[in-house]
């Protein structure tokens, strides 16, 4: 296999672990926090049903946890595995967020293992809903670290390369980095948003198959309102992706947006193909990218043009950019609806058509969530450290990744089904009706 | 102490409390897998999920500290082991994915598939076996540089007699240590059944791993002088570690403290796995890679050994507390909560 191969199936392997192991990595982020609202809201309003809400999410969440653990630990490997050249030289700079993340999942790996194995060792409830303190933290702050070495990626500092020497180095300026902010925001929201999202579809899903139970509609109005909280969190945090883009990656915005020629009122194009270097049936919105570049109507933003050719990332991102978008603004409004409905007393968001929408709105936002990852990260070729380092210098020289992709996913399809299998399984077999039911005959219906 | 050396003394470390941590899990999952085939499966397995279950992950971590943390502070091993290591490191990989999540899978999922067990005890073989070689290769020998770019030769590697030497070491070990630990947490869950037959394996497997363990010497005479040599300066390490040695069998032999017996064992390994990587200095890989030039820049090192400390601080309660939840809470080892 020569070089050009290896590389070709590096990036290949790379990106079918990520994208499989992003999916289980979001639910660890978002649900415990989840979990942790449910508890708390369980024990403030001396509600059973927020409890239960709380402990069969956590069950669930560890089968997913599971499956998180080991296919983050295949990809911390396989950096250095399929990417020798690059931690050589970002392992100098960057060591530091990647040393914390593993503390993180530490503390984080400890406490889980706490809570669920005591859940009825404490008298006190609350003193069993701490543990779930460090285990939120713990799952939000590896999100944080680790997001802070991809952004390094995008916004490399922190350090001056001289004669292929890299020397004053400085790890903090190179965590502080300025894609930092805005990605760790957006990572860390996402999750939370796209977790209420699958759990409001679990619910809707109950719902819509029939049980009238109370206890999915708590859920369904709960995670509801967290989506609508976190989906404006993440459009704010969104539009200053954008606002940071313009500024320090505007190759990227400009091949998302196909602005071809530098201009000033920039327009947006929604959808659309191209077509010989033209934009065709796009929806238009006039001045819409000067105002999400720069916040002004007639401000210039850099277009394609300007770059040379073999810096400019592929112009195929532009469909990963408006399926993340459009599937975002969706949820924001489905959520939006059905809130205020329920305030209002709507009835059509209690029909079976609106819950419909929820249910798909779970597979929407993982689908969301995969194609701003697939974005974000195609969008930086042909670099894997913008302007430092190209991808095909950084890849490994061995011959076998072809046999290794293979190998992986094999892995990862048995670990898909078997998670999907076990957790269907895990519920079906004990619905909500029949564990109230089991918990009363236990404890004389004194839950908390 | 140099900043190099705090490093390499933190990984080793954290290589030590993965190979204690893991050796319980292995072991564990082949002697659940066995006693299903000699049809005693009712009596280990309770016990071993009691422990387990609580644990598994954090198992997990101690690996990822490790190569993280080697990365961080040698990033130019990223680039040595990384291009050889493709293939076994990526078995290894695959066997703890299938073997973490079917762990999962089965505890907190469905539970009692034969199939399962027996895979899962299998492949507490196969992934020691798979990650002992990176203790060969870097014995040195095995790699050669072709147009600047490490490569590993398999068929001097499967051939060796060091290779497999190690390979049998590291069985036995996983197979001793998790046997006596077992007893151990056994007892203390008053299961006399399952005391008597974990009692028996360690017995059984403390024999293979002195003769294994006496074999790397020899091999290692023929390999690496310059290593046997580092070695022989330390005898009295390995004397040390092999009298604890002989303490713990005697202790399980006479059915005494099995506490102290593991107790014993920790020293043993502690000191045997130290004096074995203060012998290995300076090289990281023999001859290409030693300590000094494969170290990080000072200020990363400095940041790393901030940061260590800094989690440290927050790990080590963190440890405690789900030790005295777990282990050393008499309710929970019996089953009663």
């Amino acid at each position: 296999m020569g070089n050009e191969d290896a590389v070709f199936y590096s990036r290949v392997l790379t990106e079918l672990t990520l994208s499989f192991h992003i999916i289980y990595a979001t639910i660890g982020v978002g649900v415990p926090l989840m979990i942790m609202i449910a508890q708390w809201i369980g024990i403030k309003k001396n509600d059973e049903h927020y409890i239960l809400l709380a402990r069969r999410w956590a069950r669930g969440f560890v089968i997913t946890v599971a499956v998180g653990v080991v296919t983050g630990t295949a990809l911390g490997l396989q950096l250095s595995l399929l990417w020798p050249n690059f931690m050589e030289l970002a392992g100098n700079v960057i060591a530091l967020p990647l040393f914390m993340e593993t503390f993180a999942f530490f503390f984080e790996a400890i406490f889980l293992g706490i809570y669920l194995y005591t859940w009825d060792r404490f008298e006190n409830q609350k003193k069993h809903m701490l543990l779930l303190i460090p285990v939120a933290a713990g799952a939000s702050f590896s999100a944080v670290f680790i997001t802070i070495v991809n952004a390094f990626m995008n916004a490399p500092q922190g350090f001056d390369l001289v004669d292929g020497q890299i020397i004053n180095i400085n790890p903090l300026i190179a965590m502080f980095n300025p894609a930092m902010p805005t990605k760790v925001a957006h990572v860390v929201v996402t999750a939370y948003m796209t977790s209420a999202f699958i759990l409001a579809a679990i619910a809707a899903f109950r719902l819509l198959k029939g049980s009238n139970h109370i206890y999915h509609k708590k859920a369904l109005y709960l995670t509801m309102k967290l989506g609508l909280i976190f989906s404006i969190a993440t459009a704010v945090i969104g539009d200053f992706s954008g606002k940071y883009l313009a500024e320090y990656q505007p190759e990227k915005l400009a091949a998302a947006e196909w602005h071809l020629e530098t201009e000033e009122g920039a327009p947006l194009y929604l959808f659309g193909v191209l077509k010989d270097g033209k934009v065709k049936y796009a929806i238009k919105i006039p001045f819409a990218l000067s105002i999400l570049a720069h916040s002004n109507l007639h401000a210039e933003v850099t277009g394609l043009n300007q770059f040379p050719a073999d810096e400019i990332p592929p112009l195929y991102i532009h469909y990963l950019f408006d399926i993340m978008v459009s599937i975002g603004m969706w949820m924001t409004v489905l959520s939006a609806v059905y809130v205020f409905g329920k305030w209002k007393g709507w009835a059509f968001v209690k029909a079976n058509w609106y819950r419909g929408f929820i249910v798909a709105g779970g597979p929407l936002t993982v689908i969301a969530m995969e194609a701003g990852w697939w974005f974000a990260e195609v969008g930086r070729q042909p670099w894997i450290l913008r302007g430092i380092m190209r991808t095909s210098e950084a890849a490994t020289t061995s011959g076998q990744v072809n046999l290794m992709l293979v190998l992986f996913a094999g892995l990862y399809l048995i670990l898909g089904i078997g998670s999907i299998v076990v957790l269907t399984r895990m519920f079906r077999r004990n619905p909500v009706e029949k564990e109230l039911e089991d918990r009363h005959a236990e404890i004389g219906g004194d839950l908390v | 102490m140099t900043h190099e050396l705090i490093g390499i003394s933190v990984l080793w470390l954290f290589l030590f409390g993965y190979v204690v941590v893991a050796s319980i899990d292995f072991g564990a999952g082949v002697f659940n897998a066995y006693s299903l085939l000699t049809g005693r499966k009712h009596i280990l397995t309770n016990i071993i999920q009691r422990y387990l279950s609580p644990v598994w992950e954090v198992t997990n971590v101690f690996l990822v500290f490790f190569f993280v943390g080697m990365v961080g502070f040698f990033p130019k091993t990223a680039f040595y082991y990384g291009t050889i290591l493709l293939v076994p490191a990526s078995i290894a990989i695959i066997l703890i994915a299938i073997r973490g999540s079917y762990y999962a899978f089965e505890t907190y999922g469905s539970r009692g598939h034969k199939g399962y067990t027996f895979m899962y005890g299998l492949s507490g073989l196969f992934i020691p076996a798979s990650l002992s070689i990176v203790l060969t290769i870097s014995e040195g020998g095995f790699v050669s540089i072709v147009d600047n770019q490490p490569v590993l030769d398999y068929w001097a590697l499967f051939t060796s007699p060091l290779t497999w030497s190690i390979v049998v070491l590291s069985l036995a070990a996983v197979l001793y240590i998790s046997a006596v630990f077992l007893t151990w947490y056994a007892n203390k869950a008053q299961d006399q059944k399952a005391t008597d037959l974990l009692r028996k394996y360690a017995l059984i497997w403390a024999a293979p791993l002195m003769i294994s363990a006496a074999g790397i010497i020899v091999e290692l005479r023929e390999h690496n002088a310059e290593h046997y040599a580092r070695m022989l300066n330390m005898w009295w390490l390995f004397g040390l570690s092999f009298v604890l040695f002989l303490g713990t069998v005697w202790l399980i032999w006479r059915r005494q403290k099995y506490g102290l017996a593991f107790g014993l064992l920790a020293g043993q390994f502690t000191l045997a796995f130290f004096a074995y990587g203060i012998s290995h200095y300076p090289y990281l890989l023999y001859p290409y890679l030693t300590l000094y030039d494969s170290f990080t820049n000072e200020a990363m090192a400095v940041a790393l050994i901030i940061a260590f400390i800094a989690g440290l601080c927050l790990l080590i309660p963190s440890l405690w507390l789900l030790l005295r939840l777990f282990l050393f809470d008499k309710d929970y080892v019996r089953g009663k909560s």
